[in-house]
């Protein structure tokens, strides 16, 4: 079964098309990966499909329902949820608080139930504070739960990040650049979390440019340059494909196209 | 606990019993009362990362709506307390769907538009408003009664003890209800979108809807504020309240302290107090005042409450994460808007 389904999607900003007439799927419990050189448009695509950016054509489906049109919080409620390129936490509030705002949609008392502090809303409230340990548990972030996030190291940011996605209970997880600036073995550990979302049946989507953790952790990539689709496939068959390592590398012949 | 409990004290019981024959003493505390309901509503909206300088607007509008439903309709003061309140919050509503959407310097500047837009529209609103003669001889409020039992007994003239109640009660409300809110989960959802306004949409939370609601919550609190003034000084004029007063609300936040919901109810004690104590120098009254306001916001950037809470902050290990100067923070603030 399909949960993301993207035909035709194009962005043009002024006179560049940053994404041009692009079209992938993402299957049930599958980890797929946008790469491409610098500036191809993997952020932008994430970008669209979450509707931080309106597309100029194309169409979105989510689960076989139409996403294009909707706000960004609706999209997330549906259960699609994105993580940021550069960090984006809840500077001035503990590790921990930011992980319980994120639950926003596991709320199931309304703005003045929580208002009027009623009792459903203290259940709401403690029920999440459990959720939210547990989520911090497996991200090994436990330890500095009190800590205000300014103040934290990159690494436990990143994971952080990810928790505060997961806490809006997300059925397609968009990862953007999750592994950046990380040394090999936060990145293999956080590679391995990745995967364990995976296994608890959410879907993923990760633009990376860290070759290596791509390469173990994708089921399937996208390869785009110059916001269009170059080749598409397993791991192993992109590593061997002439138009991505010439994409990547430069090219002998022929002109680019625009 | 004993803090809140010696304030409470102070407030309600021994000022009032002290200074109970001193209408000047008296007019200081309830004046300060009005703005620190007023500057409570300005807080609310720096909690979602804006600066609110319109308050004035919308306390011209409360006051207005109040004077002309008591005059023209011979409503009751305590009918036209809620409706002003509503009235305002309703514009606020409909005014904030569009200016919401600017972010930062431009939000400002728009705020602060309103003030004079406001006041030209009461000017040019006729036999309305009586453009620049403005509304006089407002009454006092009469006896609340409820059935044939009287509540709270009709004001008499000079009677500043029963304003100085009336305020203090309101603030007090004001502040359980604000209190309430700041420390709910909505609370929280506000803080998300001064911190990031762009992963709170991410986890679900609809911005314009909260903005719409820390907005409202703040017009409602200036129509309530000027409803307020104009039964205390029964008489209200396009020019009452000018850009300047929505300067001032926006100040008694920030020498409070932002990120204490007591430091507009702080700040505005204090400023009017020092002002008022400057009277005895009279020449020199505005120069110092401003003096000591510059004095107190390079020493205090966070605010005046900074102090009481800064060493608990520091025993966590946790603050750091705000210093420098007033400038530094507003352009903090200016940068976190405008990213």
């Amino acid at each position: 079964m399909k949960v993301l389904e993207v035909q035709g999607l194009t962005k043009n900003f002024g006179g560049l098309v940053a994404v041009n007439n692009l079209d992938f799927q993402v299957g049930e419990c599958e980890i797929l990966s946008l790469i491409g050189p610098n500036g191809a448009g993997k952020s932008t695509v994430f970008n669209l499909i979450t509707a931080y950016l309106k597309p100029t054509k194309g169409s979105i489906r989510f689960r076989d329902g139409e996403i294009t049109r909707l706000k960004t919080h609706q999209i997330a409620r549906l259960g699609v949820v994105r993580t940021f390129q550069e960090t984006n936490v809840y500077r001035e509030m503990t590790a921990l608080q930011n992980v319980v705002v994120a639950h926003h949609l596991c709320c199931k008392v309304g703005d003045w139930g929580h208002f009027l502090n009623t009792w459903k809303a203290r259940q709401d409230n403690r029920k999440i504070h459990e959720g939210s340990l547990k989520l911090m548990e497996y991200f090994g972030l436990l330890e500095c739960k009190d800590e205000i996030t300014s103040n934290l190291p990159h690494g436990q940011l990143r994971a952080l990040e990810i928790a505060v996605a997961l806490a809006a209970e997300p059925k397609l997880l968009l990862l953007d650049e999750p592994f950046t600036g990380m040394n090999p073995e936060e990145t293999d550990r956080l590679v391995g979390m990745v995967r364990g979302i995976r296994d608890r049946g959410i879907t993923i989507v990760l633009v990376e440019h860290d070759m290596r953790a791509v390469m173990t952790i994708s089921d399937r990539i996208v390869v785009i340059s110059f916001g269009k689709k170059i080749a598409e496939g397993k791991p192993e068959q992109i590593q061997r494909d002439n138009t991505v390592i010439e994409a990547y590398l430069g090219k002998t012949d022929e002109g680019e196209g625009s | 606990m004993l803090a809140i409990g010696v304030i409470g004290l102070l407030y309600l019981v021994i000022y009032p019993i002290l200074f109970r024959q001193q209408n000047y003493l008296l007019n200081i505390v309830i004046t300060s009362s009005i703005l620190s309901v007023i500057s409570l509503g300005v807080w609310l909206v720096f909690v979602i990362g804006r600066i609110n300088i319109g308050q004035a607007a919308f306390v011209l509008l409360g006051a207005y709506v109040t004077a002309i439903l008591t005059i023209r309709l011979n409503l009751s003061f305590w009918l036209c307390l809620p409706i002003s309140g509503l009235v305002a919050g309703l514009i606020g509503f409909l005014i904030g769907i569009p200016i919401l959407r600017l972010k930062g310097v431009y939000f400002d500047m728009l705020t602060l538009c309103l003030t004079e837009a406001a006041m030209l529209v009461m000017l040019n609103l006729g036999g309305l408003t009586q453009g620049a003669r403005g509304i006089m001889n407002i009454p006092l409020p009469g006896a609340l009664k409820m059935g044939t039992l009287i509540v709270i007994p009709a004001f008499r003239p000079g009677d500043y003890l029963s304003f100085y109640y009336l305020s203090a009660v309101i603030l007090i409300l004001t502040l359980m209800a604000l209190w309430r809110l700041n420390n709910s989960r909505v609370g929280w959802n506000l803080r998300t979108l001064r911190q990031s306004d762009t992963l709170a949409p991410s986890c679900g939370i609809d911005i314009v809807r909260y903005r719409l609601i820390a907005y409202t919550i703040c017009c409602f609190l200036g129509g309530i504020g000027g409803s307020l003034f104009v039964v205390y000084v029964q008489s209200i004029f396009p020019t009452s309240f000018k850009v300047i007063d929505s300067i001032y609300y926006m100040l008694y936040c920030f020498l409070g302290g932002l990120n204490y919901i007591l430091g507009p109810i702080l700040g505005a004690f204090l400023l009017t107090f020092t002002f008022e104590g400057l009277r005895v120098i009279q020449k020199y009254q505005e120069g110092i005042y401003a003096c000591l306001m510059i004095i107190f916001m390079l020493w205090l950037p966070n605010g005046l409450l900074s102090l009481r809470f800064r060493r608990g902050a520091h025993k966590k290990g946790s603050d750091g994460t705000r210093s420098g100067t007033i400038l530094d923070r507003i352009r903090q603030f200016v940068k976190q808007q405008t990213r």
